[in-house]
């Protein structure tokens, strides 16, 4: 079997006194898409933040293609193929869609009229096309998620890391959500996305690995998921206290 | 294939270019209907402190880094030229080429310390090393001290930037030089630098998710934007053959090199030279004015303008220009 593309080895991180991730370990297999649930406060964000580069794990190791990249920084995590998006949108609000995505676009282009090309592409995959002249803090929610996901496939990114981009839409959004999902893995683009509304994520993901309270509950298909009497416990603990 | 909407973004950059070369044009012919020596030496300043504003924009306005400091960069560019000139004969052209390096140098150096600190602190930062320098320069006696540097008379020359009859010939060097700079924004906004200084200014988390190593585009940005003003100070030398710690080196200096890009619109191409426009205008007319009548009021009247102009247009004085876009913006928003 090739390698993974992704290999998390027993990561563990706190703050301060508390354990945020506590020796997580799991592959992530190229072309998949992989869920990653739990709770509020099970770890993910932290999680995911230390795949992406943006913060050091404590302790453990990450390799992605076999290569490490624990503690490397976000941005030689970007320019090694690993784009994402940020739960709390963080767009460039004083740029329009377009000048947003070309910062995107010009990590592999370095010359405008073909970063200009690419932005373009990602920007109509995204179903933003209409918007390319407005100036981002204008565009609605969902439209900002959209942009989220359009400015990170930009950068060419080999795994695409997509935190909560489903969660606060209508159900229309959400389908049209998920099928841009499909769409970019069809592309060949190694998905992780993160979401606490189990609805949503079950039908669109391959695998998914379950955190509570900073532990990996445990990992499996969606239909394993949902019958573990584990995860049924933590959810509706969650969902009752919430 | 470029499609619509990038085509519209390089024809929108085309436009600008074309303004350019208008307004430059316009600028060139604007002695021809002004005579008074006293106007036209107020136009030469205006146009000194447009090219100065557009570089510090460079640094505070793209790429969001507020320095107070920027006196310092003028003040070496200055100082160097002029030493070189009064000491080794060397030609202004020269000594602006080696102000320009050593200034740029030393907003690199300065960038070094400084942009570990972030927001406001960075700031507070650049005030101190720039009041640090003053200090330095008025009791450092091989530049002359607090005595500062008069630019002896060498000959009517392009080569040593002086002439008879002053302000004429200086309009076009510092029309030159405004343009010059207003160039090198363009160039900027168009580029990877530009889109990358502007997304360090909005989101740094953001900018750094996409691959985009923030310190060294701010350091990028300061030494650009230090070397710019560097030549400006050497310039500034040459116009008025005179240089001190307190012409060349003082706080207020850094705000008013600040000032008319923050006026005019942070961050816009057009912003300095509007900035300047208004700005140095009445600086210079309500010290004319008020000046010796009574000691400040001149300040107050220059202060109350600024007020008025930040709170009616808070984006500055180009969202005049925006105004119906913006609104047809909101309207269809």
């Amino acid at each position: 079997m090739a390698e993974p593309l992704l290999q998390i080895r027993e990561i563990s991180k706190s703050f301060g006194s508390v354990a945020a991730n506590v020796d997580i370990s799991f592959d992530v297999t190229e072309g998949e898409i992989l869920g990653l649930i739990g709770p509020n406060g099970a770890g993910k964000s932290s999680l995911f933040n230390i795949i992406a580069g943006e913060i050091a794990p404590d302790r453990g190791e990450i390799l992605f293609a076999g290569q490490r990249i624990s503690g490397i920084g976000a941005v030689a995590c970007a320019r090694l193929g690993i784009g994402r998006t940020f739960q709390v949108v963080r767009s460039f609000d004083s740029m329009t869609v377009l000048e947003n995505v070309l910062v995107g676009a010009f990590l592999r282009a370095r010359r405008t009229r073909a970063a200009l090309r690419r932005a373009e592409e990602v920007i109509a995959v995204c179903g933003l096309a209409g918007r390319s002249d407005t100036v981002a803090h204008r565009l609605s929610p969902p439209e900002k998620r959209r942009l989220e996901i359009a400015r990170a496939l930009a950068t060419e990114p080999r795994l695409l890391l997509l935190d909560e981009v489903l969660t606060g839409l209508t159900p229309t959004e959400a389908r049209e959500g998920m099928q841009l999902v499909r769409d970019l893995r069809a592309q060949g683009i190694t998905i992780i996305m993160v979401e606490h509304v189990m609805e949503v994520l079950l039908p669109l993901i391959d695998r998914a690995v379950v955190l509570n309270l900073g532990r990996k509950l445990l990992e499996g298909v969606p239909a394993e998921i949902v019958r573990h009497p584990e995860v049924i416990r933590a959810y509706l603990g969650d969902r009752y206290s919430g | 294939m470029v499609e619509r909407a990038g085509r519209a973004l390089l024809s929108r950059r085309r436009r600008e270019l074309l303004l350019g070369a208008v307004v430059l044009a316009l600028l060139a012919a604007l002695p021809l209907g002004v005579s008074g020596a006293y106007l036209r030496g107020l136009i030469v300043l205006a146009l000194l402190y447009a090219g100065l504003s557009q570089a510090w924009n460079i640094l505070g306005g793209y790429c969001g880094q507020i320095s107070l400091g920027h006196a310092l960069y003028f003040g070496i560019g200055a100082y160097t030229s002029a030493l070189l000139f009064t000491r080794a004969g060397l030609s202004p052209f020269i000594g602006m080429f080696a102000g320009g390096l050593l200034s740029g140098l030393s907003a690199f150096l300065v960038g070094i310390p400084c942009f570990r600190l972030s927001g406001h602190y960075y700031a507070i930062a650049t005030i101190v090393i720039g009041m640090m320098a003053a200090l330095l320069a008025s009791n450092w006696d091989f530049i002359n001290a607090a005595q500062g540097i008069t630019i002896p008379f060498h000959g009517e020359a392009w080569r040593n930037l002086q002439f008879r009859t002053a302000v004429l010939p200086f309009h076009y060097v510092m029309l030159v030089y405004a343009a010059l700079m207003w160039l090198i924004a363009w160039v900027i906004e168009g580029s990877r630098w530009g889109f990358y200084w502007r997304a360090v200014k909005d989101d740094v988390t953001a900018a750094r998710s996409l691959g985009v190593s923030i310190y060294p585009s701010k350091l990028a940005a300061a030494a650009i934007s230090g070397a710019a003003t560097g030549i400006g100070g050497a310039l500034y030398a040459q116009y008025v053959g005179f240089i001190d710690p307190e012409s060349a080196f003082d706080l207020s200096l850094s705000v008013l090199i600040a000032l008319p890009a923050v006026v005019g619109g942070i961050g816009t191409l057009w912003g300095p030279l509007l900035g300047a426009a208004v700005l140095i205008p009445v600086q210079q007319l309500s010290v004319a004015w008020f000046g010796s009548a009574a000691g400040g009021i001149d300040l107050m009247v220059y202060g109350a303008l600024i007020m008025v102009l930040a709170l009616s247009r808070p984006e500055g004085l180009v969202s005049f220009f925006h105004g119906r876009a913006r609104q047809e913006a909101v309207d269809h928003g």
